[in-house]
């Protein structure tokens, strides 16, 4: 016990350790929406990384919800996943329950309540819905990790959003544009200003890059493009 | 947040066709307490030679006055005018100076050569790092927003007016988007002849 003592001191005088979990994991990613009249698109970028390391080129992160809706999250890929798994049940028991599938505003306010209930251990993830709402036209909802909620005709989120949101705000907002009216908004300038947003963006941000998938709400369905972005 | 970003501001330089321009927003502040909105930090060094200093105000200042006497220095000794390379190179040496305790300022440097006029930008880090690109250089706390929209914006070989049009937008949407700069904008247009200074009108929140 003595020598004990004397080799490595009485057990206060010992360095404290500390023992510590990271429940996050930053994987990126980048997603635009852009609403119309009677349409919605909603893009994001295909990179899934952690720092410097590329996990996958070619990763979709729009998810289909409803016929209607989809979801682009961006963020802790876990609880991109966990979230999505959980919003899926959600919506399937509804559909069970009512016999018709909830609305684009419906899920928008289930996606911001499921947020919230996880206010104090939340899901590290940056949404946007986009969908087509009851009168057919196109909606943008943008969310906070903790499920605060902005209804919008047209938002960027994830990593690259402080280069895309600005241009979007000029190009589609009008801001700072005396006496110009803002465009009426069409597929096609929909589709090259997303296509624009995202080759600045991929230029300047590593974790943003490899390619955009983008996807078309209409009331008629869904159509998918994929657009090829620099890979390095 | 790093002290570079305690007082806020930003300045954005870009290459036109036989012309420059130089933007800087007009906010200074103590982090998000906004104190004066005519705070200036982009500065005439010779007819056709600009320097923006974003960073931590005090050492904008200091920085400013302390390149002045240097540059009066060279130009009492030569006898002729600086070029914006030598002008790099000078603020280089003054940054790297003080390497291991540095002043908080990261400068943007654009002017045209005084007998070629060929047009210079420049973008040096707080310990003078220089990076000389062909199209455009960004500085200060809406770094990021500026980079997203010059890369839009930005055109090979634009004329004086589409420039100003091109660097005034950047600058302004960009800085709508962060709140540590903005409060109105100053735009110098460099050309062989003149140079343009313009105040622009902008959202002050």
């Amino acid at each position: 016990m003595a020598l004990e003592m004397m080799m490595s001191g009485p057990d206060y005088m010992r360095d404290p350790r500390k023992h510590q979990f990271s429940p996050y994991a930053n994987n990126g990613g980048t997603s635009v929406a852009i609403a119309g009249d009677d349409f919605v698109m909603i893009a994001s970028d295909t990179r899934l990384s952690r720092g410097f390391n590329i996990f996958s080129r070619e990763q979709d992160k729009v998810f289909p919800l409803t016929p209607k809706t989809m979801m682009a999250s961006s963020g802790c890929w876990a609880d991109v996943l966990t979230l999505n798994k959980v919003l899926q049940a959600r919506l399937t028991m509804y559909s069970h329950e009512h016999h018709d599938m909830m609305s684009t505003t419906a899920v928008a306010q289930l996606l911001s309540t499921m947020l919230y209930w996880r206010r104090f251990f939340p899901y590290y993830v940056s949404n946007i819905l986009a969908g087509i709402d009851e009168e057919g036209k196109g909606v943008v909802y943008h969310y906070d990790p903790v499920g605060h909620m902005e209804k919008l005709t047209f938002s960027a989120t994830g990593e690259s959003v402080s280069q895309i949101q600005p241009l979007l705000d000029n190009q589609i907002g009008g801001l700072n544009m005396l006496g110009v009216k803002p465009p009426t908004m069409t597929k096609d300038l929909a589709r090259q200003l997303i296509h624009d947003a995202f080759v600045s963006a991929a230029e300047r941000d590593i974790n943003t890059g490899d390619g955009i998938i983008i996807h078309t709400i209409t009331k008629d369905g869904k159509t998918e493009e994929t657009v090829k972005l620099r890979r390095d | 947040m790093s002290i570079l970003n305690y007082n806020g501001g930003c300045v954005v330089a870009m290459k036109g066709k036989n012309c420059v321009a130089i933007a800087c927003d007009l906010r200074f502040g103590v982090q998000s307490q906004t104190i004066t909105t005519d705070f200036e930090r982009v500065f005439e060094l010779g007819p056709q030679l600009y320097i923006g200093l974003p960073g931590l105000a005090t050492d904008t200042q200091t920085v400013y006055q302390r390149l002045q006497f240097r540059i009066k220095m060279y130009e009492m000794r030569e006898g002729r005018r600086m070029k914006p390379q030598t002008l790099m190179a000078m603020a280089q040496n003054l940054l790297y100076e003080r390497r291991f305790g540095p002043y908080f300022v990261e400068p943007v440097i654009a002017g045209l050569h005084p007998s070629t006029k060929e047009p210079y930008i420049c973008a040096l880090d707080l310990i003078g790092c220089p990076c000389e690109p062909a199209d455009f250089v960004v500085s200060g706390t809406c770094s990021e927003s500026l980079y997203g929209m010059c890369e839009t914006t930005w055109r090979e070989d634009m004329e004086p007016e589409d420039l100003f049009e091109c660097i005034s937008q950047s600058l302004v949407n960009a800085f709508d988007r962060d709140a540590l700069s903005g409060w109105g904008a100053v735009v110098h247009i460099i050309e062989h002849d003149k140079v343009t200074t313009r105040y622009l009108k902008c959202r002050q929140d």
